[in-house]
Formats: C-alpha cells, structure tokens, sequence
C-alpha cells in the first residue's frame, strides 16, 4: 500500500467520523452472515448427532476417488468458462462482430437449462442412434466437462460484458496513441482490468461445477455430489459429511483467491463510448468459436426438444398431442416461475448488498467470513439446501411455523442458494467505483447511507443488476429446493419438466423446455441487459 | 420498479400461502402426478375429501418427513419403491393400518408388519435393443449375465431404489454371498453404471448399449413416445429371480390428525378402480381388487413373486448398499 499521505489522512478521519454507525454496519454483515451459516450449522449438527466421523469419511477410498473427481471436474470447467466467457464477452462489447445485438441476448441463455435435461438433450443429440449421428458422443469426464461448460460460461460471460461496457477508455486510447497493436492493448490494458470480474465469475462456475448432480450422473462420472445423493437415505452421517466437505473446499478456494487478490486503485467510472477494436479477418474464426459453442450448448438441446415434440405430437398416446392441445396447461407455471424467479433475483440483489459493500470497502474479520459463507453454500446441491432449511424452518416457534412451506421461505431458499452470484457480482462493482465520490459527498455533509443510494449505488447498479440476473437464470431452473419447500401445487417450469423427464414423457419435457428457455430470454432481455443498452 | 418488486413478492407470499382446511388430507407422493394424479381427483369427486399432494422424488420426500419430524403437515406416504417407504417404516414414522385395510391385499405384496401396503407392481426386466442382440442370446437368467458372452454388454443403475430394492431381494433369496458374488462378477464383466431407469432404456434405444436391467414400465412409456424404437423387454422365464416384482407403496404417517380420511385413501387405492386404473394407464400389475393385467404382460404365474420383507432382512436396504459398495459396482 503506497498510498500517499494525503489520502492516509481521509482514511483516519472516515474511520473516527463514522465510527458509532460503523460498528451498527459491522453488525449487519455478521447477522446476514449468520443467516447463511445456518445451513452449515445443520451439517454439522447432522453430523455430530448421527455419529458420522469426519475422518474415517475422508480417509475412506470411495471419499477420495470422487473427491479427486469433483475437484478435477469444477477446476477443468472453471477454467474454460474462464477463457470461454471473457472472449465472448470482449467479441460482443468490443468487437465488429457480425450480429452482436443477437449474440448478447442468446449467450446467457443457455444458463437455463438444467443440467439434467441439457445432458440428456446432448446425450440424444450426437453419436450412433442420435440426431446427429456423425458427431461423437462423449460421456464420463469429457461429457460432463462439455455439458457444465457450455451450460455455465454465462457466469463469466455476463459479468464481464457489464464491466466491459463501463471501463474508462482513455488507457486504452492513449495505448492506441502510441501505436500498440490491438491484441497487445488487449493483453496489457484491457484484461489486467477485468481480473477481479474474471475471477468472480471463474469462482462461479468452479462452485456449481462442484454442485453438479445432474450433468456427471447422467454422464457416468463419479463425483461427491453422486456420492451424497446414493447415501442420502441410507448413509446419512456420509452424506453430511460429504456436504461439509464441499463447503470446505468452497470456503479454501475462497481463501486461496483472497490470498491471491492485491489491493488496487478503483478506476474512474465511466459511460463513454467506448474503444471498439475491428476484427478483420479475425471475424471468422470469431463466428465459428460463436456457432460452435451456441451450437452445442443451445441448437442442439433445442434441435432436440423440437424434435421430441415433433415426434410426440406425431405419435398417438404419447401423452402429449403438441401445439392442438394448446399450452394452456403450462400458463400458470410460466408466471410462478417468473415471479419466483424475479422475486428471488431482487431479495438476493438487497440482501447481500451490505455484505458486498462491506467485502469491497471495509474488508475486516466480519466482512471476509460472511462474504466466505455466502459463497461457499453455492458449492452444494439444492437438496442438501432444501434440507437444511426444513431442519430449521420445521422448528420455527408460534405463529412463525406459518412460514413454513409458504413463498416466503421458497424464497429465501433460494437466495440462501445462490446469494453468492449476486453478492460477488455486487461485490467486485462496488470496488470498481471510485470513492472520490464519496468523499466528495461527505465534504458536503452527505449523511453515509445517502451518500450510498445517491452517489454510489447509481454507479454499482449494471454490477448488481448482472448478478441478480444471474440468480434469476439460476432460479428459473432450481429443482430439489422447489420440490420440497414450495406451497403444495406451486408448479414451476422446471418442476413440471422434471415431472415428465420422470416418468420419460419426453415431448412434454421439449415443449415445457422451450417455454423455459423464451421466457429466460425475455427475462433477461428485458431486466438486465436492455438496462445496460439504455446507458 | 423496486418497490413494484416487493409488492408482487408480498402479494404471491399472502397468495400462495393460504390453503389447509380441516376436510383436506396431504399427500407427499414419490409417484409423479401422470401416474396417480387422475385417480386423486377421482376420490375427491366421490367422497368430497380435498387432497392435497407434494410431489418429488421418493427418497427425497422421505428424508423430507423424517426431517420434519412430528411437525409434518403430510398425512400420506405414496412411494415408487418399497425402499424408501421401509427406511421411514424403520424410522418409527409411519402408523399401522387397520387389518381391514391389510385384508385387501394378498399378503407378500405388503408390510409385515402392517405398516404400508402395495398399489401396484413393476417387474424387473431386461431391456435390449433388437438390432443388437438376437432373442437366442437372451439369458435364461439374471445370474447368466455374469457370463464372459455379456461382457461391456450389459447398464445397471445401482443409485437407483428398484435396482437396490432387486439386490435386497436377491439377498434373501439366496443370501448374501451369492449376492455379493453377483455384484463382482457384474463389475469384472465391465457393466456399465447409468443413472437410472430411464437414461438406461434410451441408452439401449439408441443402441449405445446392448440391453439393461431396469422396470418394465418404462420401455412401455418409451415406445408410447416413439413406437420405432429399437428397445424391447424380456422378462426372465421360469420365475427366475430377475423378473421380480417391485411394489410402489403407500402408507399412513404418525404425523397425520386425520387417521380415518387417510385410511379412506388407502382403502381406494385397492379398490376396483383404482386397481384398473394401474392395469390399463400406466401398465403396471394390479395387485388386488381381482383386476387383471393388461394381456400385454406376461400372467403372473410365470413371474416370481417373492414374499421378501425389508423389516426381517438384517440391516436392511443399508447392507444392501454396503454390498453394491463393496462389490465396487457404483462409479464403475
């Protein structure tokens, strides 16, 4: 920290300024950081009272081979969403890409999807006896690695493309100046920015690589989350073990990025035009990184949801009769999985607004434990969640025990889920903002929350804006949490999929699929990104 | 627009939290609304009781009311497998059924201690691809498929609570080393692990594997879907243990403060019709009410029925899965 004097000075006088109010602040972040350790608390409580031992779990061979796995699995997919992501993001913000207004608005779709169904669509899809019988099928690592990559680079991509349109153009404008070619500006310039965006999103997609149940047990690779699932019943004590376990190795990687992350100055924000690099000749190779990966991770589980309801509506008894019989049926679980989606996006959004604030201006003791337990409940499968919550909720004294099973608490299962994409998101915006802002207001006499909703939050939105988004896509397709805990007859999209995938009504699983994936582009369209365009 | 936000969630929470009334019982069902849905709306049209019904994963509902503990809001447990409906027999949380209700049924297709009954069964079959494999080849027996001639040939699913509930039966049959033998010799034969029921019967329909050991209601479901499909079942002649019958069960929970509308739920699902209701919609066995099956499926006489009960195997589904461990068989 070579900060010069000048600034030491505002920093000692912020601190005995806002001390009474920052230790009221302090005690926010702990009690949202309290919130979400509940589900951790029932692991452990689990644990300790069904007699599972930690050690002889994690000694155990049939630990440590899916253990290796899980690891090798989340780490491989990470890194690709990591490269994927952040060259999709800079071909659509930055580039004369033919068809960037469409790229924007398809790229984050395939997020939607469940991984299940996008495994069994990829699985009927390629190889001998498939829709495409000249591609190979792929199974074992390499399918799993192939459908959670093309399923999860949006957690990179969608981040990324915000930061990308809010960066301050004058470095790279200056490097243009004195003659640096584009990929070295790129290189040097643009990429060193986007570090902590890169990293937030990369943890993302590393955390829900390790979440996976649906993707690697379709695909036959032997993970922990199939370890948890096949001793849930019969092996409880293991599978809460396991569940700890992957918390752990979330809440060590978060500690391995903190160790990693430096300090560094916030740049100036802006929304000026910005420096936009031409492709040339690059826009081929360009187009076919675009068509190939739109073209696994969407075309073909979309070739083959319309084929199945082609085939269905072709079919008497199939138990689906197509378009004629209308989709009436599938109204009422479009919009409760639009206002659950929607709901869960803006409460997650609000909630882990302190906790980012605090992980990104006034990193201490609380702060890093809270914004580590957000994050690390995303490394679990909504199952272990969804229990976790009715081990609490189902205790709820009084008039409380209402809550139980209602939409209020379906909501906070998801944001308890899947806080840690807004949060990080929220998180790595509030950095990026400058705090001269700030300061400026409080010469003025700025009050600090207001300088907060009227300086700076106005700046963090498209950050804030991005991650809630991201737990709405993730929300549209949660399945073990709105199984469990929903009101009884509260049917959501991917719940009825999972209905019909059940019990192999495949044409119903297309149509219900499709519906998913429009009114996740229209959500997304129009609560995220058409906001960034307006800017 | 935040504050628009707010006040949908508030109105949804105040929306969908309403509902429960006295008259009204709650089913936590394993079954998938396609295969019980429509004979719940026929018991609440004929006797006015208002159902209400949380569908999900068998396993995962059962965890569920144990979880919940004496504060379940479910009267009902309807199961896919006797598996998980036993681990909740053992957990103390499900209430005896009057004899009235048992005298419904033969005896080997419930409880013995009377605490859940069957609705209906699934068998086990082998599920092939014609193309694949010629009728000669078919194992006489389930036990054949260790043979070298099905090497690298052959899908289990052995997360899944049929297959487990198979390999139960198997170990009362015919003890726990053959069993555990039966297991090894699979993974020495390269048998592939799959992630359930339905994944394998479209593995074998597209013809990425030769056949599988699955329930024979889902290559039914299968060529409703597609009637071209390569997948065809084979039921093992003789009464041979690997065409066994597999139960989806239901059972009356501690929890529930309506003991007699639960019972009458019961009580319908061995009637006549609801009996019917299994032969002729979902293909399943019909286990009571004199129905008969559909004449597509093999006659009873030739399928083994076996009187296996998971209160009298020692330790249960959780040996089983010990042994299926043990053998190395899942992950393979």
């Amino acid at each position: 920290m070579k900060a010069d004097s000048r600034v030491r000075d505002i920093r000692i006088s912020r601190r005995a300024v806002g001390a009474p109010s920052r230790a009221l602040f302090n005690a926010l972040v702990g009690l949202i950081g309290l919130a979400f350790l509940t589900p951790i608390g029932y692991l452990l409580w689990g644990t300790v009272s069904m007699g599972g031992d930690i050690w002889e779990t994690l000694a155990s061979p049939r630990t440590l081979r899916p253990l290796a796995n899980s690891i090798a699995i989340a780490g491989s997919v990470a890194i690709s969403c990591m490269v994927l992501g952040t060259t999709l993001a800079w071909l659509v913000a930055r580039t004369d890409l033919p068809g960037r207004r469409v790229w924007r608005v398809v790229l984050p779709l395939p997020l939607v999807i469940p991984s299940f169904v996008g495994a069994t669509a990829l699985l009927s899809a390629f190889g001998p006896g498939g829709l495409l019988p000249f591609v190979p099928r792929t199974e074992g690592f390499l399918g799993a690695f192939v459908v959670l990559t093309v399923l999860s680079y949006p957690f990179v991509y969608l981040p990324v493309l915000a930061r990308l349109r809010t960066t301050d153009p004058a470095l790279e404008e200056a490097a243009r100046l004195l003659g640096s070619r584009p990929g070295r500006i790129v290189a040097r310039v643009v990429l060193p920015r986007m570090r902590d965006t890169v990293a937030a999103g990369t943890m993302l997609a590393f955390l829900y690589g390790l979440s996976d149940f649906g993707a690697v047990s379709l695909m036959r690779y032997d993970t922990i989350t199939r370890a948890i699932f096949s001793a849930r019943l019969f092996d409880r004590p293991t599978s809460l073990v396991l569940g700890f376990v992957l918390v752990t190795m979330a809440l060590i990687a978060v500690a391995i990025e903190r160790l990693l992350s430096r300090e560094r100055k916030p740049e100036r924000e802006t929304r000026k035009q910005q420096v936009m690099y031409p492709l040339g000749a690059g826009r081929f190779p360009a187009l076919g990184l675009l068509l190939g990966l739109i073209g696994v991770g969407l075309a073909a589980p979309l070739g083959v949801f319309v084929f199945w309801v082609l085939r269905g509506a072709s079919t008497v008894g199939a138990g689906y009769a197509g378009i004629g019989e209308g989709l009436g049926f599938l109204l009422r679980p479009t919009l409760n999985s639009g206002v659950a989606a929607v709901a869960a996006a803006a409460c997650a959004a609000v909630v882990t607004l302190p906790v980012a604030y605090a992980a990104a201006r006034h990193r201490n003791l609380v702060s890093d434990l809270a914004a580590g337990t957000v994050t690390s409940l995303f490394a679990l499968p909504g199952l272990v969640v969804a229990l976790a919550i009715v081990f609490w909720a189902i205790r709820a004294p009084g008039p409380l025990a209402a809550v139980y099973q209602s939409f209020p608490l379906l909501v906070a299962a998801y944001v308890l889920h899947f806080a840690a994409q807004s949060m990080r998101s929220s998180r790595v915006a509030i950095a990026d903002v400058s705090r001269r802002y700030g300061d400026a207001g409080r010469t003025l006499g700025v009050k600090a929350y207001r300088r907060f909703f009227s300086i700076d939050l106005p700046l963090v939105l498209p950050g804030v804006v991005t991650g809630a988004g991201l737990v709405m896509l993730s929300t549209l397709k949660e399945l073990p949490a709105t199984l469990l805990l929903a009101p009884i007859g509260f049917e959501t999209l991917a719940t009825r999929i999972w209905n019909a995938a059940e019990d192999g009504f495949f044409a119903e699983v297309g149509i219900t699929s499709l519906l998913l994936i429009l009114l996740s582009g229209f959500l997304t369209w129009g609560l995220v990104l058409r906001r960034e365009l307006e800017h | 627009m935040k504050r628009s936000v707010l006040t949908v969630v508030v109105l949804a929470g105040v929306v969908f939290s309403c509902g429960g009334s006295e008259d009204s019982i709650t089913v936590y069902s394993g079954r998938t609304e396609n295969l019980i849905g429509p004979l719940i709306e026929e018991f609440t049209d004929s006797t006015g009781i208002e159902v209400e019904i949380r569908y999900g994963q068998s396993a995962d509902l059962a965890l569920l009311i144990d979880e919940e503990g004496d504060r379940s809001p479910a009267d009902i447990f309807i199961s896919q497998s006797p598996g998980a409906i036993g681990f909740l027999a053992e957990r103390g949380r499900l209430r005896p059924l009057a004899q009235d209700t048992l005298a419904l049924l033969p005896p080997e297709y419930r409880n013995a201690g009377g605490m859940w009954v069957g609705m209906s069964g699934r068998v086990r079959v082998v599920v092939y691809n014609r193309d694949l494999v010629d009728p000669s080849e078919l194992p006489d027996s389930v036990f054949d498929l260790i043979e070298e001639r099905f090497r690298g040939r052959v899908a289990v699913a052995p997360a899944n609570g049929s297959f487990q509930d198979f390999v139960t039966a198997m170990r009362e049959i015919h003890g726990d080393g053959t069993t555990l033998g039966w297991l090894r010799g699979l993974v020495a034969n390269d048998a592939r692990s799959y992630a359930g029921n339905t994944a394998i019967v479209q593995a074998v329909g597209r013809g990425e594997i030769p056949m599988g050991l699955v329930n024979h209601y889902y290559n039914l479901r299968a060529k409703a879907e597609d009637p071209l499909v390569a997948s065809e079942n084979y039921f093992f002649p003789d009464r041979d243990t690997g065409s066994l019958i597999i139960v989806t069960a239901i059972g009356i929970l501690t929890t529930t403060d309506n003991p007699d509308l639960a019972g009458r739920l019961v009580d319908y699902m061995m009637s006549e019709q609801a009996q019917e209701f299994f032969s002729e919609q979902t293909f399943e066995y019909p286990l009571g009410g004199g129905v008969q099956p559909s004449p597509d499926l093999p006659p009873l006489a030739t399928i083994e029925v076996a009187t296996y009960d998971f209160d009298r195997l020692g330790g249960g589904l959780e040996r089983t899965k010990d042994l299926i461990d043990e053998s190395g068989l899942e992950g393979s």
